[in-house]
C-alpha cells in the first residue's frame, strides 16, 4: 500500500520535471532566437550609427559608400502586409461568419476542406501564381509595365494568410453561446443585426487572434513577395512600386555576403526590427483580447 | 374570452417526425399572469417557444394550427418576426446579458427597433426603475453587464424586454438558476408587471406558481391536461394526474 503510493509520487514527481523541461526548452528557444539576432545587431550598430539604420533613406550594401537606410524595406514590408490585410481581414471574417451562420450544412461541409487546403499550397506555388497570372492582371488593370509590385505582392499573401484567418475566426464565432443569438433574437433583431452587433462583437478577442495570426503569416512570408514583388529596394511611393520586404532581403543577400561583415551583421540587425514588429503587434493584440474579454462571461 | 390576449387554438408541433405538443387550445388573459406547470419533458418550454416563434430558428420543427395575438394569426406569411417578437417578449431560463455593458444591454433593443435617439436614455432609465435595478446600477451603467449578479442579470434581462413596450412577456424558468433572495425579487416584479403587461411562465416550483398565478396549466407528454384558475389547480383539481403532480407524488 505504501509503496505504490511512493511509487505514484515519484512517477508524479517524473512527469511534473518533464513538463517543466518542455516549458523552458520553448523559452530557452526563443531566449536563444532573440540573443543571436541581438549579439550580432550589436556587431553591426558599433559599425553603423542607429539613426543613419532608422533614418536613412537608402539600402545599398554593395555600393562603396555602403547605405544601410531601413526604411525602403520597412516600408516594402508595411505596405505588403497591410495591403494583405486589406483584402484579407473582411474577406476573412466573412467568410467565417458565411460558414458559421448562414451556410447550410451541405455547402459548409463542401466548403471548409477547400479553404483548408489552401493552407497547404506552397508558397513557391503562390508565388508562380503572382507571376503567370496576378502580376500581368494587375499590370493590365492599371496600364502599367509590370505587375510585379507591392500590390501583386499584397494579393498573394492576402490568399496565404486567409485559411488561417477563416478557420480561427469561423472557430471564434462557432463558440460564442447559443443563449446570445437567441437572446438578440428574442428582442426582435434580425439575422443580420445578429451576426454584426451581437456575435461577430462577442467573438472579438478571437478574431483579433485570427487576425494576428494572419498578421504574422503575411509579415514572415518570403518565398513568395521574394518572387512577386520586383525586388527594388526603394523607397516605395504607392501599391503599384516595385518592393522588397525585410524577409526578401535577408533571403537574397544572405547567400551572397561574406561571413561576419558589416553586411553580414546588417542582415540580422533588419530581422531583429521584424522580430520586434511581430513581437509588438502580438502585445497589442494580446491586451485588446484581454480588454475584450471582460464583457464576456 | 373577450379579454384573452393571446391563444393557441388545436396547435401541434413536429420536431421531425416526433410530436412534442398535441392539439393544444388555450388562451391567456390580458393582464394577468399564468403559469405552465408540468413534469420535465412536457413541452411547456416548447409551447412558450411558438408563441414568439423561437422554432423558427429549428429547421426540422413543424408547427400546425393557429396562434392568435388580439385578432393577429402570428405565424402569418405577410407577417414580420421581428415586429411579433417586439410585440410578444421573451425572458430565459439562464440570464443572457448580451456580453456588452448594462447601458448598451438596454440600448441594443431600442436601436434594432429605430427609437429616436434623444428618447434612448430615458426610456432605459425608466425600465430599469421598474424593474427595480436602476437604484443598484445607475452609478455603473457602463460596467460589462455580466459583472452583475445572477438576479441582477435576469432583472436586467427583464429590463431589456420591458424597454420595448411589449405587450406580452414569455418567462422560460426565469428564477431556476437563482438564489431564493434573487428569486423573490424578481418574483415580486413579475407581480407589479402584470398591470402593464400579460405574461406566460414557465415554472417547476409549486409554490412559486402559487404565489404569483392567476391561472395555471398543467402539461403532461405534450398534452394540455388541466387549465384553471390559480386556486382550482392546488386546491381541488379535477384531473387525477394534476392531483398527482401538485401533490408532489411525481414530476
Amino acid at each position: 500500500m505504501n509503496n505504490t503510493i511512493k511509487n505514484r509520487e515519484r512517477t508524479d514527481w517524473w512527469f511534473r520535471q518533464l513538463f517543466r523541461a518542455t516549458g523552458l526548452l520553448t523559452i530557452g528557444l526563443l531566449g536563444g532566437i532573440f540573443m543571436m539576432l541581438l549579439l550580432n545587431s550589436i556587431a553591426f550598430f558599433i559599425h553603423v550609427s542607429p539613426v543613419d539604420f532608422f533614418t536613412g533613406s537608402q539600402w545599398d550594401p554593395e555600393s562603396a559608400e555602403s547605405k544601410y537606410g531601413i526604411a525602403p524595406l520597412l516600408v516594402s514590408t508595411g505596405l505588403v502586409t497591410i495591403g494583405a490585410m486589406i483584402i484579407a481581414v473582411p474577406l476573412g471574417v466573412l467568410t467565417a461568419a458565411f460558414l458559421s451562420e448562414v451556410a447550410p450544412q451541405r455547402l459548409k461541409m463542401f466548403l471548409k476542406p477547400i479553404i483548408e487546403m489552401l493552407a497547404a499550397i506552397p508558397s513557391v506555388a503562390i508565388g508562380f501564381l503572382g507571376i503567370v497570372l496576378v502580376g500581368p492582371g494587375i499590370a493590365k488593370l492599371f496600364g502599367i509595365q509590370n505587375g510585379l509590385n507591392a500590390m501583386n505582392g499584397s494579393v498573394l499573401l492576402a490568399v496565404m494568410a486567409l485559411p488561417t484567418i477563416i478557420t480561427i475566426s469561423e472557430d471564434a464565432i462557432n463558440s460564442v453561446p447559443k443563449a446570445h443569438r437567441e437572446a438578440s433574437l428574442a428582442l426582435g433583431a434580425n439575422r443580420w443585426e445578429t451576426i454584426f452587433k451581437v456575435v461577430i462583437p462577442a467573438a472579438m478577442p478571437g478574431l483579433i487572434a485570427a487576425v494576428m495570426l494572419g498578421l504574422g503569416r503575411a509579415l514572415g512570408e518570403t518565398m513568395t513577395v521574394l518572387m512577386a514583388t520586383g525586388n527594388a529596394a526603394v523607397l516605395p511611393k504607392s501599391f503599384l512600386d516595385a518592393v522588397r520586404t525585410i524577409t526578401a532581403t535577408i533571403a537574397i543577400e544572405m547567400g551572397e555576403v561574406p561571413y561576419q561583415t558589416t553586411h553580414y551583421f546588417a542582415l540580422f540587425a533588419i530581422a531583429l526590427v521584424l522580430f520586434a514588429i511581430t513581437l509588438a503587434i502580438n502585445l497589442v493584440g494580446e491586451y485588446f483580447a484581454g480588454r475584450l474579454r471582460k464583457f464576456q462571461s | 374570452m373577450s379579454d384573452s390576449k393571446l391563444s393557441a387554438q388545436g396547435l401541434n408541433l413536429f420536431f421531425g417526425k416526433k410530436q412534442v405538443l398535441k392539439n393544444i387550445s388555450i388562451s391567456f388573459k390580458k393582464n394577468q399572469v399564468t403559469a405552465l406547470i408540468g413534469p420535465s419533458g412536457c413541452g411547456k418550454s416548447t409551447l412558450l417557444r411558438t408563441f414568439n416563434r423561437m422554432h423558427d430558428l429549428s429547421p426540422d420543427a413543424r408547427i400546425e394550427g393557429l396562434i392568435k395575438l388580439d385578432e393577429l394569426n402570428i405565424y402569418d406569411k405577410k407577417i414580420q418576426v421581428t415586429e411579433i417578437r417586439k410585440r410578444i417578449g421573451m425572458v430565459f431560463q439562464k440570464p443572457n446579458p448580451l456580453p456588452k455593458s448594462i447601458y448598451e444591454n438596454m440600448e441594443y433593443a431600442l436601436k434594432i427597433h429605430n427609437f429616436p435617439k434623444q428618447e434612448i436614455p430615458a426610456l432605459i432609465e425608466n425600465a430599469l426603475k421598474e424593474s427595480y435595478l436602476w437604484d443598484e446600477v445607475k452609478d455603473e451603467l457602463n460596467k460589462p453587464a455580466v459583472q452583475l449578479s445572477g438576479g441582477q442579470q435576469q432583472r436586467l434581462c427583464i429590463a431589456r424586454t420591458v424597454v420595448l413596450r411589449p405587450e406580452i412577456i414569455l418567462m422560460d424558468e426565469p428564477c431556476s438558476a437563482l438564489d431564493p433572495i434573487s428569486t423573490s425579487k424578481i418574483e415580486e416584479l413579475i407581480v407589479r408587471l402584470k398591470k402593464d403587461y400579460t405574461i406566460v411562465i414557465v415554472t417547476h416550483n409549486m409554490q412559486q406558481a402559487q404565489r404569483i398565478s392567476d391561472d395555471v396549466a398543467f402539461m403532461y407528454l405534450g398534452e394540455l391536461m388541466e387549465f384553471d384558475i390559480c386556486n382550482n389547480i392546488f386546491k381541488n383539481p379535477k384531473n387525477e394526474l394534476t392531483k398527482n403532480y401538485v401533490g408532489g407524488h411525481f414530476g
